[in-house]
C-alpha cells in the first residue's frame, strides 16, 4: 500500500463514475417516494453482500453457497442485541459485522482445507442448517424460535446503508488492490506458486472467508433494521443463490459490476412478475437461472466485461484505423 | 431392546433413499468431475412427472415407475448435452454455477408447471407391517431399503460386467485414450449423466410418500446425500452408499436416545453436517475414500 496510487486516465474514469453513482444516491430520495427509498435500501444491502460474495468467489476463486447465512448471523446478532439487552441499533451493524466476520473465518479454516467442491458443499450445508438452527425450539430464549425477533416498526435508513456501502466498498477495493488482493489473485491463480512464495494458503483464504463473512453480516444487520423483523425465513437458500447470480452478472472478480448486480437482484422479480401466466413464487427463480445460464454461455464476465468489451469497440470505431493489407494508418 | 432395532430398520430405510441420490452424485463427479448441485431437483422434477402419470393420466405405479425411469434417463442426458458439455472448457466453477442455475430453474419450473402446494404421492407397498423377530417393520420401510439395495446392485453390475460399464469408466478415468481407441467419449458421459438421472428419480419417488411432494421436498434429502457422498469418500460409490446408510442410521438413533434431539428434530441435520466436518479434518478424503496427492 506504501507504493501510492498512480494517476492513469483508466482511475480517473472510475472516479469519475464513482463520483457520479454518489452524486445520484445522494439525490436521489429528494425525487423519491418512501417506498422506493425503500427499495434502494435493499439494493444498498444486495451491495454490500455482493461485494462480500466477491471477495471470496471472484478474487479467490471459492464458490461460496452460505453467503445468506452469514447475513443471518449479522441479522440475527443485531436482533437479539436489541431486543434482549436493549443495545441501540445502529450500534449493533459492527458488531454484527465482526461476529460474522469471526464465525466466517474460523468455518473457513477447516471449510477450506477441503479444496473447491467440497467448499461450495460445505456452504450449502451451512445455508441449510442455518435455517434448521434458526427455527429450532432450543434456542427459542433467543432466537424466537419459528416466530422470529421484532424489533419494532421497520425503518428507511437510506443515507446510512449507502453511506456504508461506500464506504465498504472503498475498503474493499482499497484492498484488493493492495497486498491482499495481490495475494488472491495468486492464490486462485497459481496456488503452486503462491505457496512457493510463502504464503500461507489456508490462513489468506480464511482471511478471504472471514472477510465476505464480514460484508454479509453488515448487510443482513441494516436488513434487519430495515424491515424490522427477522426469522428464519428471511434467509432460504434461494438468497444464497441469487446473491450468486447478482456476483456472477456483475462479474466475478470486478467490483465496479457488483451494483448492477445489486439492481438486477432487486428489480428483476418484479420486472418477471409483470410477465403473463407466471405464477408469482417461482417466476423469479426460474428467471434467475436462466439468466444465470445466459450469462455463463455469453459472457462469462458479466457485465464488467460487458462493458470493457463496448469501451474496446469504442476506441476502434473512433480511434485511428489501420489498413488490414498493408498495416498502414487509413485517413479518411 | 425392539426399539432400537426398530430404529436402525427405520434409519436404513431413509439411508436408502440418500444411497441412491449419493450414487448419482458420485457417478457424476467421477464422470465429470463436478459436484452437480441440480441433482436433488432433477430427481424432484422426475417425481412430479410420476406424479402427473399416476394421478392425470391413470398410469398404474409400476408403469409409471417404468416410464419415469426413461423420461429422466432422457433429461439426464439432454442436460449434459446442452448444458455442462458445451460449458466445460469454462472450467469447474462455471459448471458448478450452470448446475446451481439449473436447480433453480427446476425448483420454479415445478412450481409453475404443478403449483407449490403440497401434495400426496403413492407408495407401491402395502401400509401394514412385518414382524420378524419380534421387531415390528413396515412395508415401507423394508421396499424402500430393498430397492435401494437393487438400484446399487444393478449400478454395480452394469459397470463392472458390461461393455458399456467398461467403456464408460475408460471414458471417465482416461478420455483421451478412450477416445484414441474408439470409445465415443461424449455419448458414454452422456449416458452417465442418464444413469444419475435415474437414480435420483428412484431416490425422489421413493422419498415423496414420506416426505409428502412439493418442489422443495428433495433439499434435504440433497443435503444428506452429499454428507453421504463426502463422507463415504466422493469418489467411491461403495463407500458412498456406506455413508449414506451410516448416516441414515445415525441420525435415527440420535433422534430417538439423545433427550436434546428427541424433542427438537430439527436439529438432526445441523448435528450431522457438523459431525461431518469434523471428520473431513481429520480423513480429507472421506472415510473410504483413497487420498489423491494434490499439487498443493
Amino acid at each position: 500500500m506504501t507504493a501510492g496510487v498512480r494517476i492513469t486516465p483508466s482511475l480517473v474514469a472510475r472516479l469519475v463514475v464513482l463520483a457520479g453513482a454518489i452524486v445520484f444516491f445522494a439525490l436521489a430520495p429528494l425525487f423519491m417516494s418512501n417506498f422506493r427509498q425503500s427499495e434502494l435500501v435493499l439494493v444498498g444491502i444486495y451491495f454490500i453482500a455482493i461485494i462480500g460474495l466477491n471477495i471470496v468467489t471472484g478474487y479467490s476463486g471459492q464458490i461460496s453457497l452460505g453467503h445468506g447465512a452469514f447475513m443471518g448471523i449479522g441479522a440475527y446478532t443485531t436482533a437479539i442485541l436489541v431486543t434482549k439487552y436493549d443495545v441501540g441499533q445502529y450500534w449493533t451493524i459492527p458488531l454484527a459485522g465482526l461476529i460474522a466476520g469471526i464465525v466466517g473465518f474460523l468455518f473457513g479454516f477447516p471449510a477450506l482445507r477441503l479444496t473447491g467442491v467440497y467448499l461450495a458443499l460445505a456452504t450449502f450445508g451451512l445455508a441449510v442448517a442455518f435455517i434448521s438452527l434458526a427455527q429450532s425450539t432450543r434456542f427459542e430464549g433467543y432466537t424466537g424460535g419459528g416466530g422470529g425477533l421484532a424489533l419494532g416498526v421497520p425503518t428507511t435508513p437510506y443515507y446510512l446503508t449507502w453511506s456504508i456501502a461506500l464506504g465498504m466498498f472503498v475498503a474493499a477495493w482499497l484492498l484488493l488492490r493492495g497486498r491482499l488482493g495481490r495475494r488472491l489473485r495468486a492464490v486462485r491463480d497459481a496456488p503452486v506458486a503462491a505457496v512457493s512464495s510463502g504464503i500461507n494458503l489456508a490462513l489468506v483464504k480464511a482471511i478471504a472467508f472471514g472477510l465476505a463473512a464480514l460484508y454479509a453480516g453488515v448487510a443482513g444487520s441494516l436488513l434487519v433494521i430495515r424491515t424490522g423483523f427477522v426469522n428464519y425465513l428471511t434467509f432460504p437458500v434461494l438468497l444464497s443463490i441469487l446473491l450468486l447470480t447478482g456476483a456472477a452478472l456483475g462479474g466475478f472478480g470486478s467490483l465496479g459490476g457488483v451494483l448492477f448486480g445489486a439492481l438486477f437482484i432487486q428489480y428483476a422479480p418484479g420486472l418477471s412478475a409483470t410477465l403473463p401466466h407466471v405464477p408469482k413464487e417461482s417466476a423469479p427463480s426460474v428467471m434467475y437461472g436462466v439468466i444465470l445460464l445466459i450469462v455463463l454461455f455469453l459472457m462469462p464476465g458479466g457485465a464488467a466485461e460487458l462493458v470493457r468489451r463496448l469501451l474496446g469497440l469504442l476506441k476502434r470505431l473512433t480511434g485511428p484505423r489501420y489498413s488490414r493489407r498493408t498495416g498502414e494508418r487509413v485517413v479518411s | 431392546m425392539t426399539e432400537f432395532w426398530e430404529q436402525i430398520v427405520a434409519g436404513l430405510a431413509s439411508g436408502g433413499i440418500y444411497a441412491t441420490l449419493a450414487l448419482a452424485l458420485v457417478l457424476i463427479h467421477r464422470a465429470t468431475g463436478v459436484i452437480n448441485f441440480a441433482q436433488g431437483e432433477m430427481g424432484m422434477f422426475s417425481t412430479y412427472i410420476a406424479w402427473s402419470l399416476l394421478y392425470t393420466y391413470g398410469v398404474p405405479y409400476w408403469g409409471t415407475f417404468a416410464i419415469t425411469l426413461v423420461i429422466s434417463f432422457f433429461g439426464g442426458v439432454l442436460v449434459y448435452l446442452a448444458l455442462i458439455r458445451p460449458l466445460s472448457r469454462g472450467g469447474d466453477i462455471a459448471i458448478v454455477i450452470a448446475t446451481i442455475a439449473l436447480l433453480v430453474i427446476l425448483n420454479g419450473g415445478a412450481g409453475w408447471i404443478w403449483s407449490p402446494e403440497v401434495r400426496s404421492f403413492e407408495s407401491p407397498f402395502p401400509i401394514d407391517r412385518i414382524e420378524i423377530g419380534g421387531v415390528g417393520i413396515s412395508w415401507q420401510d423394508l421396499g424402500t431399503i430393498l430397492v435401494s439395495i437393487a438400484c446399487v446392485i444393478v449400478v454395480f453390475c452394469f459397470f463392472r460386467f458390461t461393455r458399456v460399464g467398461l467403456m464408460m469408466r475408460a471414458s471417465a478415468q482416461r478420455p483421451g485414450t478412450s477416445r484414441l481407441l474408439g470409445i465415443r467419449v461424449t455419448l458414454m458421459l452422456a449416458i452417465g449423466w442418464g444413469l444419475a438421472a435415474m437414480l435420483s428419480a428412484v431416490s425422489g419417488m421413493m422419498a415423496a410418500p414420506i416426505l409428502t411432494l412439493d418442489p422443495n421436498f428433495m433439499l434435504i434429502v440433497l443435503t444428506y446425500a452429499f454428507a453421504a457422498a463426502v463422507l463415504g469418500g466422493i469418489d467411491s460409490p461403495v463407500g458412498a452408499v456406506a455413508g449414506a446408510y451410516i448416516l441414515g442410521v445415525g441420525i435415527s438413533l440420535l433422534g430417538t436416545y439423545w433427550d436434546y434431539v428427541t424433542g427438537a428434530p430439527e436439529l438432526e441435520l445441523p448435528i450431522a453436517l457438523a459431525v461431518l466436518l469434523l471428520i473431513l479434518l481429520f480423513r480429507p478424503a472421506g472415510l473410504f475414500g483413497r487420498a489423491v496427492v494434490r499439487r498443493v
